[in-house]
């Protein structure tokens, strides 16, 4: 038994040395740095221990500018690529010709390196002196103007933020969604079916109750995934996000640390740990709201 | 009215109507999947415009009939692609390679392994998997510069290696594995780490080979860490490769070369999704997330 008891531990040594390495001590020393006001990354000295970091970042306007754009990602494509991977999904559970096709074209943008396709993006609705950019062409048939989206106004920028971000986020949404709809017990339709009722109720009766588990969930990881958003910024705007104005919370814990701006892991951590509450207070309030609606 | 023909209408209009319902189903998918394909047909449709012709389109053309392969040259050529393309398959090989050596061997020791303090230590890995990464990296990034390990291997891959999430899913599939079966080996005197080669790891390999192609998939599109923790080009991985070919390398405006980069990067992976479509999608839709 002794042999034994020592074994077991063998088997997670390699797991616990680097998950200590990596993930605790990290946890710990980042609250730590936050509290270190005046941290000299060459000499490794600080002057005192507060709240100075946090009061710095949040008075920064790189920082509120980092804010403001989350929220808009946030608020704009939770609720947009989550009505759109619903909308498809249940389209999709109900055709039998092409489904495998669809499901496949679907998840396609998951396996894709968002970096690269983003440069796709940015072709397509950038304008150079050479060409207004296909987007663009397609507009004026419309009759609008040539608007700039990748270095113009900033509703545009933030409406090819958007959209990137949907189309980068809705294959994971959608397959979730036709794998919980393939699931909803099938007696159910055919009863609705022999009473007659109406397709909107039998989606608000049957099929959304039914699904609603799945659906909070995806909601849940929706709000923090999008909470901290950065590559697909990154992919489209290039890596000088704040002169774009297009920066993210997450783009600024990364700018405080390395880079331009870079040598404030004081800085960085208390805007990590102020990300942290946020995405917390998020998802409490999502999961109480969950425990009201959902239907186990 | 006859009461039959009156039947024979209805039906008509009921079928008329889904005829309808399905028409706009179809149109629906129809309109997203040129959404998702787009991008790709214009990449590639790029890729293969030569570089004079694609400047004087000012109305871009949606196909060509001159392609030409030479952007490919140039992309391998000119800038540093080939690099880029193998510091990547060694991060990703050695990094999936070292978590299944990691995750294995711990998913063993809470699914089959009596000893004490068990529970207690895998609720505190349970517990670790709520740590977003944006709190961890900030120290990562110190230990691993003062460690001298910035620009290479080592330092890429080590912070990246364990997934708390893959040792929950591998502890679950070997949970459901009889446990009779270790009992009878264990009276066989087969040792614990035959047992795990020889016997678990054969039989869950569906999940093993779903959570090899996740890794997979992260390390081929990983980003933040490699960019915090490489400026040297020589250990760029692709991520970071086409970013620095965006700002500094053909010249912004060579875009069917940049076109070209795109695909070379792209299509690995969705050569290894069209090979293993279904067994990506359901390891996806049982514990897949972006990011």
């Amino acid at each position: 038994m002794k042999r034994k008891r020592s074994s077991g531990w063998l088997y997670l040594l390699p797991a616990i040395l680097l998950l200590g390495a990596f993930m605790v001590y990290p946890l710990i020393d980042v609250l730590i740095y936050s509290v270190e006001e005046g941290y000299n990354s060459a000499s490794q000295t600080f002057n005192g221990v507060g709240l100075y970091n946090y009061s710095h970042v949040l008075r920064d306007p790189y920082f509120m500018q980092a804010l403001k754009n989350t929220f808009i990602i946030v608020i704009i494509t939770v609720p947009v690529s989550t009505g759109l991977a619903l909308l498809i999904s249940l389209q999709l559970s109900k055709i039998k010709k092409l489904r495998d096709l669809f499901q496949t074209v679907f998840f396609l943008p998951y396996v894709t390196n968002t970096l690269a396709v983003g440069l796709v993006f940015m072709i397509l609705f950038k304008r150079t002196p050479y060409s207004d950019g296909l987007i663009n062409l397609m507009i004026s048939i419309f009759g609008a103007g040539p608007v700039d989206f990748i270095d113009g106004p900033y509703a545009a920028k933030m409406f090819v933020m958007c959209f990137y971000t949907v189309w980068v986020v809705l294959p994971f949404k959608v397959l979730i969604l036709t794998s919980a709809l393939a699931s909803v017990k099938k007696e159910y339709y055919n009863a609705a079916r022999v009473d007659g009722t109406p397709r909107w109720r039998v989606f608000t009766k049957i099929t959304l109750p039914a699904i609603s588990p799945m659906l909070f969930y995806l909601i849940i990881t929706g709000f923090i995934g999008a909470f901290k958003a950065y590559s697909d910024e990154v992919a489209l705007f290039g890596t000088d996000l704040n002169a774009a104005g297009m920066n993210t919370i997450v783009g600024y814990i990364y700018d405080m640390l390395y880079g331009n701006g870079g040598g404030y892991p004081s800085y960085a951590a208390a805007a990590a740990l102020i990300l942290f509450a946020i995405v917390l207070t998020i998802t409490v309030i999502n999961l109480m709201v969950s425990r009201k609606h959902v239907h186990y | 009215m006859t009461r039959q023909q009156e039947f024979a209408r209805i039906r008509r209009r009921a079928r008329a109507k889904d005829i309808a319902f399905t028409a706009i189903r179809y149109t629906l998918l129809g309109v997203w999947a040129v959404i998702v394909l787009f991008p790709f047909y214009w990449m590639i449709l790029t890729s293969v415009k030569e570089y004079g012709a694609y400047n004087s389109e000012f109305i871009p053309k949606f196909f060509t009939l001159t392609p030409t392969f030479k952007n490919y040259i140039d992309a391998f050529t000119t800038v540093s692609l080939g690099k880029y393309f193998i510091n990547t398959v060694i991060y990703t090989a050695v990094t999936t390679a070292l978590m299944l050596a990691v995750t294995v061997p711990a998913a063993f020791a809470f699914a089959r392994l009596e000893f004490k303090g068990r529970d207690t230590v895998f609720v505190l890995f349970l517990a670790l998997m709520m740590i977003p990464t944006e709190l961890v990296i900030i120290t990562n990034f110190v230990t691993v510069t003062d460690l001298g390990l910035r620009n290479t291997f080592t330092g890429l891959i080590l912070p990246t290696a364990t997934s708390v999430f893959y040792i929950y899913l591998l502890k679950e599939n070997f949970g459901q594995v009889p446990i009779e079966i270790y009992k009878a080996a264990k009276v066989d005197g087969t040792s614990d780490l035959k047992f795990l080669l020889k016997v678990l790891v054969p039989i869950c390999r569906p999940t093993i080979v779903t959570i090899t192609i996740l890794k997979v998939i992260e390390c081929w599109n990983a980003y933040v860490w490699p960019r915090l923790i490489t400026d040297n080009e020589a250990y760029y991985l692709v991520s970071n490769g086409i970013q620095e070919i965006r700002e500094n390398g053909f010249g912004r405006d060579n875009i069917p070369a940049m076109m070209a980069a795109v695909v070379v990067i792209s299509v690995p992976l969705i050569v290894l999704f069209l090979i293993f479509r279904k067994k990506i999608m359901a390891g996806v839709s049982r514990g897949g997330l972006k990011g």
